[in-house]
C-alpha cells in the first residue's frame, strides 16, 4: 500500500481504474459523477491511454465492447438513467463473456428521477438488467478506501470470469472526500494474455466475438455454460458482519445505507439496544447462505433492511432468511437520506412487538 | 487456438455455402471485400464488426477476426477496436437499417470524429431479414410490408441519403456511392472498397462506400428484373457518385 491521499470518491474511482491497468475509458456526461470523466479525460493522454467522450451512453458501452474485445482493460461509468441505456450493450458483453467494468453512481428515479443520490437501481444491477439469462458481478462498496479497491477487484473479476462487473455506488460515495490508499499499481505487461481476443487471424484460426446462437439447441448450450460460470461465481461472496451473532435486531445494509446503519449501532448501544449489521460486498452474487447462517446460529429476533430506495434488496434479505424472522423496511428515497434517529425508532417499536 | 500449418496460403473469402437469397448482392459485396484484403495482404491484421441484419453472418464466411455488437453500433465498437489496436485495419459491414436507422448517431459521431475506420454501408432499400419492411432509405412509392400503399413522404418522410448527409463532416476521408448491378458497376465497386482501405492504411480518417445491392426477396422480384431496378430506379434516389476522396 502507498501513501494516504485525501480523494474525492469520483476521483477515487478514476484514479484506481487507471492504476488497475485501465487504459481505455469511454463515457458520457450525467450527474453525479462528471469527476470521473473529467479527471480521465486529463489523467489518460499523460499515461498514454485512451478517453474518449462517446454521443451517448449507447455508444460508450458499445466501445467498451470493441475495447474489451481487443482484450484490455475497460471501463465506463454512468449514472441511473444512463445504465439503463447501457443495458442492451451489458447483456451482448455478458453473451458474448466480454469482461469490462461499469460503475453506476446511482440517482434517484424512475425517469429523470433526480440527481440527488439513491439505491434505487439494485434490481436492475443484481437481477440482469437487460435481455436474456444473464447476472454480472456486482460489487457495493460503503467507504472510499473499500470503493478504490473495489476497482481493483473488479477489474480482475471482469478478467477472471469473463464478464462485466458493474460497481453500484452513488452520489454521496462519489462526491464525499475521505482518505484513499490505494493498491499497488497493477503492472499491464504482466497480466495474463487473452487468446480470446479479436487481435487478428495471425498464426492462429480467426477469432469471432459474438452471442447470437440461431440453433436452439447451440444457444441452450451456451445459456448452460453461462450459468456454469455464475455458479462458479458463488466463490467471490463477501461480507462484512458487526456484532451479528449477539444482536437482537440484525440491520442489513449496504453502501451508504450502510454507513448510516453503522452510526445506529452504536446510537443504539448507548440507549441498551442490542444492534448488529450484516453488510452485503457482493450484491450479485448475493451472501445468502452466509445471512441464513448468522440468523440460525445468532439470537438475532428481527431483521430490518436499509435501503436508499422502496424496498428492493430486503426480497433477497427475505429470500435468505426463509422466514426465519420477521423481516422488515425502512428506507428513504429520491435523494433524501435514512437517518439514525429513524432507525432507532422503528427498532424500538420492531423490539417492543418481540416482547 | 488452433495452429494453422504455415505455408498455405490462407484467402479471405472461405469456401462455405452462404445463406443469402438467390440474387442477393452482399454475396458480391462480400467477394469484393476479401479481395480487397487479399489484395492488400492485410488479413491477418483485419478484424471486422458484423451488423445485425441480413449479414449479421459474414464472420461465416470472411476468414478474419469478428465481432458482433447491437443492432447499429459497430461504429461505436470499431472505434474503441481502432483505438487499443491503431496498426490494425478495422472495417464495418453494416445494412440500411443498421447504419441509417437505428444507428444513425453511431455513424454520424464515428465519421465526424475521423475515425481511421472504414465502413461498407449496403443499402438495400429494405429490412431483409425481418421479413422486407419499410428501411429509411426505401424510395418514394416503394412497396414494402409496412409501406404496403408505396412510401408516402407524408406518413413515412424521404429516402435517408447518408453519403449526402456525411458529405458535410470535417472527419471524413473519402464517401463513394457505387452499385453491384452490373459487370461494369461491380468492377467500380471494387475499386472503391480497396480505395477505402487504401484511405486508413494511410492513416487519413474515415472512409465509407455505400453499396446499392438488389434484394429479390424484399422486392418480391426476379434477381434480373432486381438489378434493373437498381439501375432504373433506385440509383435515381441515391446518384452513384464519389462525394469526397481527400
Amino acid at each position: 500500500m502507498g501513501e494516504k491521499l485525501l480523494f474525492k470518491g469520483n476521483e477515487a474511482i478514476a484514479e484506481a481504474a487507471i492504476r488497475a491497468g485501465c487504459r481505455y475509458y469511454f463515457g458520457y456526461p450525467i450527474t453525479p459523477q462528471n469527476a470521473i470523466p473529467e479527471y480521465m479525460s486529463r489523467r489518460m493522454p499523460e499515461i498514454g491511454g485512451v478517453f474518449l467522450q462517446a454521443e451517448s451512453e449507447i455508444a460508450a458501452i458499445n466501445m467498451v465492447f470493441g475495447a474489451g474485445g481487443s482484450g484490455v482493460r475497460a471501463m465506463t461509468t454512468t449514472s441511473s438513467p444512463g445504465i439503463s441505456l447501457m443495458q442492451e450493450g451489458i447483456s451482448y458483453l455478458a453473451g458474448a463473456e466480454i469482461p469490462c467494468v461499469i460503475v453506476n453512481v446511482m440517482r434517484g428515479g424512475p425517469g429523470l428521477g433526480g440527481i440527488q443520490p439513491a439505491q434505487s437501481d439494485y434490481f436492475q444491477a443484481t437481477k440482469g438488467g437487460g435481455h436474456g439469462d444473464y447476472s454480472c458481478i456486482v460489487l457495493g462498496p460503503s467507504t472510499l478506501q473499500e470503493l478504490a479497491e473495489f476497482v481493483f477487484l473488479a477489474f480482475e473479476l471482469a478478467d477472471k470470469y469473463r464478464n462485466p462487473v458493474i460497481i453500484l455506488t452513488d452520489g454521496v460515495m462519489g462526491q464525499m472526500m475521505e482518505p484513499v490508499e490505494f493498491l499497488p499499481e497493477v503492472d499491464i505487461s504482466k497480466l495474463p494474455q487473452k487468446k480470446w481476443a479479436t487481435t487478428g487471424a495471425k498464426n492462429r484460426k480467426k477469432i469471432i466475438l459474438k452471442s447470437l446462437f440461431l440453433d436452439p439447441e447451440k444457444l441452450e448450450k451456451h445459456n448452460i455454460h453461462l450459468q456454469e460460470k455464475f455458479k462458479r461465481m458463488q466463490d467471490e461472496i463477501r461480507w462484512e458482519e458487526i456484532s451479528s451473532e449477539d444482536c437482537e435486531l440484525l440491520l442489513v445494509a449496504y453502501g451508504t445505507a450502510a454507513r448510516v446503519s453503522k452510526k445506529a449501532i452504536t446510537v443504539a448501544k448507548e440507549i441498551g439496544l442490542s444492534f448488529g449489521i450484516f453488510r452485503p460486498l457482493t450484491l450479485y452474487p448475493f451472501p445468502y447462505t452466509q445471512l441464513k447462517e448468522v440468523v440460525k446460529k445468532g439470537k438475532v429476533k428481527k431483521i430490518l433492511v436499509v435501503e436508499m430506495n422502496m424496498g428492493q434488496m430486503i426480497e433477497d434479505v427475505k429470500l435468505a432468511i426463509e422466514g426465519l424472522v420477521p423481516v422488515e423496511f425502512y428506507g428513504r428515497t429520491g435523494g433524501v437520506m435514512p437517518v439514525v434517529d429513524e432507525i432507532i425508532e422503528k427498532a424500538k417499536k420492531m423490539l417492543k412487538e418481540v416482547v | 487456438m488452433e495452429e494453422i500449418k504455415k505455408g498455405k496460403e490462407i484467402k479471405t473469402l472461405e469456401d462455405v455455402v452462404t445463406h443469402y437469397c438467390p440474387g442477393c448482392g452482399h454475396g458480391i459485396v462480400h467477394r469484393l471485400v476479401a479481395d480487397a484484403i487479399d489484395e492488400l495482404q492485410i488479413r491477418e491484421r483485419t478484424i471486422g464488426i458484423a451488423p445485425i441484419g441480413c449479414s449479421v453472418l459474414i464472420y461465416n464466411y470472411l476468414n478474419v477476426d469478428f465481432q458482433e455488437v447491437p443492432h447499429g453500433r459497430a461504429p461505436a465498437a470499431a472505434t474503441a477496436i481502432k483505438r487499443a489496436q491503431p496498426d490494425k485495419i478495422v472495417f464495418t459491414y453494416q445494412g440500411d437499417g443498421d447504419l441509417a436507422s437505428i444507428g444513425t448517431a453511431e455513424i454520424v459521431h464515428a465519421a465526424n470524429r475521423g475515425e481511421n475506420i472504414t465502413v461498407i454501408f449496403i443499402n438495400n432499400a429494405v429490412y431483409g431479414m425481418t421479413g422486407g419492411q419499410m428501411a429509411p432509405t426505401t424510395v418514394l412509392d416503394q412497396k414494402t410490408t409496412t409501406s404496403p400503399y408505396g412510401r408516402n413522404s407524408n406518413i413515412a418522410g424521404f429516402p435517408l441519403r447518408v453519403c449526402e448527409l456525411l458529405s458535410s463532416l470535417d472527419g471524413v476521408a473519402y464517401l463513394e456511392r457505387v452499385s453491384v448491378s452490373s459487370p461494369k458497376n461491380v468492377v467500380k465497386a471494387k475499386r472503391a472498397i480497396k480505395h477505402a482501405f487504401d484511405v486508413q492504411l494511410a492513416g487519413k480518417g474515415f472512409s465509407l462506400v455505400e453499396v446499392l445491392s438488389q434484394c429479390p426477396m424484399g422486392w418480391h422480384m426476379k434477381p434480373v428484373d432486381s438489378v434493373k431496378w437498381v439501375d432504373e430506379v433506385m440509383s435515381k434516389t441515391f446518384h452513384l457518385k464519389k462525394f469526397k476522396d481527400i
